[in-house]
């Protein structure tokens, strides 16, 4: 490599993070720690009903004879539990009708971010729950869907408005004794959306939240729920961009999805938590648990995301295929750079016959990072002529970094076909000295051979986020290519 | 029997396996035997939870009382003749019960300075190579079954192929195990030093014709010196209700080659942990196993390829043939360390599912820290391809044997590799009984 070269890297790799910036926004929040009285009182600043109060406060009961799991492959100093504040939402909490009734400051927020609201309104047709912390503050299209029967609001909106279904469905996919951070989140969680769609009722529009870590040392506990009644179509984006920030923050979200009968479920995922400056100081952990589970016959819920921010990212989002037919897909980009860590992936559990899953992973790791692929394919006993396909490629860039596969295939039935298939290599040299040749500089080399890689996965996102998810990963990669 | 139980009774009946060591108890060997105890000791018995034993429950064994003095038997030269490969030049190593049998074994002229012959001849002599090389790849301190092994470690084989020797033949080693009501524990521990520019071939044999219950467990320990080629095979055919827990370490220097395979269809259950290890740069590795079982037989294979250091290949390709009730393990784990630059690794577990009832679990993994790598990894479970089967169907083939000839197919991958022709015929003729029917 030339000096030049090695000083443009070096340049860009220096970059800071583009999107650290803290919005000043009065807060209500309640003291550090955690205790039953803590939980009460997230509960009653929401105006839970008893309920909703009762279940947080089994949760928190069962989340204290929980260890936290020691077998992820990544590695991050002992968090105080007792040494966060579990809420904090802007101070003053009216009702909107306009956006022009929303916080100057927080709207300010979004067009740094680049994503104004009026823009997303306008940019087809796409409804913003935005979420600020841990309150709703802003939410557009709502008449037009309730107009098509569809229920999107926030979760504390809908544990008021529509009990009976939240009641139903929340904690079925994940159970609040599920584990040690899905268990936490249902003792303390703060907000969240809840989208219901009704019976034959295609959603005419791409559902979107914009999650936003905002207060230093809160840690988020966000809950969504999605439920497709028969025949429904949905598809949900979520994406988030979180100011720079010293401490770590502590971002534990539990994501539950239910298909029924002939209903599909798309989610889509752009994370670019702030990972941490160049040290490996700072950033967010976050540990998240994602599962959707196909009830009833040809359901399908198909997972895609792209992950590039967050100190350490702990997320294997997963589908239950219940019913027969279903089908389960999971698309993945994961990207890490300086201290990163990750260790992401999918559980596919077969339990209806003729299921099928997908499993495409594409892990990049630069700098010093560590990258892993862990993913469970169970085939259940019952279920006839199951099939999966899995691929899970990794790229090395550079060599301090680590790229590791961890598989688990549990196969009780003769009559699936399980396939599981993975790479580990670095960016060919001849590929990059073939598009030297031609006149295109190392650095673009390394994004087009990237965005050739991951085409697969970005293919599967919506338009908008397609383009968003570009351009983070030539950011994420700037500068580590050599 | 309890875990706390299966540990103490090897603890208390250390004193009665010493006194049977008689005039063999010298100094410097027996201060390893009653460090790997106080290690056995200190070690919890494997449950579940822990992630190398996720799949594999090690209860069914442990519930048995073993008898730590496994009983004196006599064997019939007809029933080593089963187990012995037509029309193969050959050097015989025989034991009986876990205990050398020189009137039994057959030693053709070997080159000058190489040794063939016990591990207890080599701990009564002092002998200098087994002192340096002896639970140095093999360590005791994380491994319960290694350190059990170590502390009761008796007899065994032990190969030494000094610099630049070639063992033209084949040393085959068998471990007859006969065995009636009592139930015991069989625990040889094997040693094999090839030094520099050295060649030879060693078959690791375990066999029964009997179906009775016990233990081997066993540990092996291989030097590849720098140039050398050591080819293994391990074959497993122990009593179906007999226990099998193996562990093998492999330490490759420069520019060594290494080659195994590990066929196994014997034992109700069988642990194997294999682990090779490059120490030097050019190492060529090649691990191959297939496993075939059936009824309530359970399988499991963990294995380790250690890259760490530059410019070394390795191959591993795993085969699995599941019948009835049998449950199958494979964990197969490639490291490729930070400096290990301009590595090979390719890895591979296909599995053939013949039952509803038969259960496979595979886990194969990489772990990579160097970037100018080249490393792949494969796995599918299944059943046998239904077209291949109706196409040779619809050539007036019948059922079974389109069947046979397909499951002859997949496990010709593995089988082909092995050079030795007889070893080969043996191995066929395995899968015709089992499959032929």
């Amino acid at each position: 490599m030339s000096t030049t070269e090695t000083q443009k890297i070096e340049e860009l790799a220096n970059k800071e993070y583009k999107y650290g910036f803290v919005t000043e926004v009065e807060e209500d929040r309640l003291p550090k720690g955690l205790n039953e009285d803590i939980v009460r009182q997230i509960s009653a600043k929401k105006e839970e009903p008893e309920w909703m109060t009762e279940w947080r406060l089994k949760a928190f009961r069962h989340w204290l004879t929980m260890e936290e799991p020691k077998w992820p492959n990544v590695k991050y100093p002992p968090i105080d539990y007792q040494d966060i504040s579990y809420y904090s939402a802007p101070k003053k909490k009216p009702k909107y009708n306009s956006l022009d009734e929303v916080d100057p400051a927080i709207r300010e927020t979004y067009n740094k971010l680049g994503i104004p609201l009026e823009e997303q309104m306008m940019l087809a047709g796409v409804a913003v729950d935005a979420v600020f912390d841990s309150v709703s503050v802003a939410t557009t299209f709502k008449d037009k869907l309730k107009e098509l029967g569809i229920i999107f609001c926030s979760m504390s909106e809908a544990i008021k408005e529509h009990p009976d279904l939240v009641k139903k469905y929340l904690g079925s996919v994940v159970p609040y004794t599920d584990n040690f951070y899905a268990t936490l989140n249902s003792a303390v969680f703060s907000d969240g959306s809840f989208v219901y769609v009704p019976k034959g009722v295609r959603c005419p529009m791409e559902l979107s939240t914009y999650f936003r870590i905002n207060a230093s040392e809160t840690g988020q506990f966000e809950r969504t729920l999605i439920v497709a009644d028969e025949g429904a179509y949905v598809s949900y984006l979520e994406g988030c961009t979180a100011p720079m920030r010293d401490e770590n923050q502590l971002h534990a979200a539990v994501v539950e999805l239910v298909a029924l009968d002939n209903a599909t479920i798309k989610y889509s995922t752009v994370q670019n938590w702030y990972p941490g400056d160049k040290e490996g100081k700072g950033g967010i952990y976050n540990f998240v648990t994602k599962r959707g589970a196909c009830r009833g016959v040809n359901s399908k819920i198909s997972w895609t995301q792209v992950e590039t921010g967050s100190a350490i990212t702990w997320k294997y989002p997963s589908c239950i295929l219940q019913g027969d037919n279903s089908i389960g897909e999971f698309y993945s980009v994961a990207v890490t750079n300086n201290y990163q860590q990750a260790d992401t992936g999918t559980k596919m559990i077969h339990i209806g016959k003729n299921t099928k899953s997908t499993i495409v992973s594409k892990g990049i790791s630069a700098g010093r990072s560590n990258n892993s692929y862990r993913g469970l394919v169970k085939i259940t006993k019952k279920a006839e002529n199951a099939r999966n396909f899995s691929q899970c490629d990794s790229l090395l860039i550079g060599d301090k970094c680590g790229a590791h596969t961890f598989p688990y295939l549990e196969i009780n039935n003769s009559t699936a076909q399980v396939e599981h298939e993975a790479t580990t290599s670095k960016i060919g040299e001849d590929q990059i000295f073939y598009l030297n040749q031609r006149g295109i500089s190392t650095e673009d080399a390394v994004n087009l051979i990237v965005n050739g890689y991951v085409k697969e996965v970005l293919a599967e996102l919506p338009m908008e986020f397609a383009v968003e998810a570009q351009k983070l990963l030539s950011i994420s990669l700037e500068g580590s290519v050599g | 029997m309890s875990n706390t139980d299966f540990k103490q009774w090897f603890i208390e009946n250390f004193q009665t396996f010493e006194k049977s060591l008689n005039g063999e108890k010298t100094e410097a060997f027996h201060r390893i035997r009653k460090d790997a105890l106080s290690k056995f000791s200190s070690l919890n018995i494997p449950t579940l939870k822990d992630e190398e034993w996720k799949y594999t429950n090690i209860s069914p064994v442990i519930k048995h009382t073993f008898n730590i003095i496994p009983p004196e038997a006599d064997a019939v030269p007809e029933i080593i003749g089963k187990f012995l490969f037509d029309n193969l030049e050959h050097h015989l190593l025989v034991f009986i019960n876990g205990e050398f049998r020189k009137d039994l074994s057959r030693l053709s002229e070997l080159p000058n300075g190489v040794e063939v012959g016990s591990l207890s001849t080599a701990i009564k002599n002092n002998h200098p190579v087994l002192l340096k090389h002896f639970g140095k790849y093999a360590e005791d301190s994380n491994n319960l079954f290694t350190a059990l092994n170590s502390a009761y470690t008796k007899d065994g084989a032990f190969i030494l192929v000094p610099k630049g020797k070639i063992v033209e033949d084949p040393i085959h080693i068998i471990f007859l195990n006969i065995a009636g009501e009592e139930k015991f524990i069989t625990q040889p521990r094997n040693l094999f030093i090839a030094e520099d520019n050295s060649q030879v071939t060693v078959i690791e044999h375990y066999a029964s014709d009997s179906d009775g219950i016990y233990l081997s467990n066993t540990v092996t320990e291989i030097f590849v010196g720098e140039n050398a080629i050591v080819d293994h095979i391990k074959l497993q055919e122990e009593s179906l209700k007999s226990f099998h827990i193996g562990r093998m370490e492999v330490d490759q220097e420069r520019n060594s080659n290494f080659s195994s395979h590990l066929i196994s269809t014997g034992a109700e259950f069988s642990r194997n942990e294999f682990t090779t290890r490059f120490n030097g740069e050019g190492g060529e590795s090649m691990l191959n196993g297939l496993f075939m079982i059936s009824e309530n037989q359970f399988f499991d294979a963990h294995t380790m390829i250690d890259h760490a250091m530059p410019r070394c290949n390795s191959h591993e390709h795993y085969k699995g043939i599941l019948q009835d009730k049998a449950r199958g393990v494979f964990n197969g784990k490639v490291m490729v360390r930070p400096d290990a630059q301009k590595t090979n690794a390719f890895q591979e577990n296909n599995s053939i599912l013949l039952s509803d009832d038969a259960v496979m679990n595979s886990k194969p993994q990489l772990e990579i820290f160097a970037d100018d790598v080249k490393c792949s990894h494969g796995a599918t479970v299944g059943k046998l391809d239904e077209e291949a089967k109706f196409y040779l169907k619809s050539r007036g083939i019948g059922e079974e044997a389109a069947t046979a000839m397909l499951i002859h197919a997949f496990a010709s991958d593995v089988i082909k590799t092995i050079k030795i022709e007889p070893l080969r015929e043996y191995l066929e003729e395995i899968i015709t009984k089992r499959f032929n029917q």
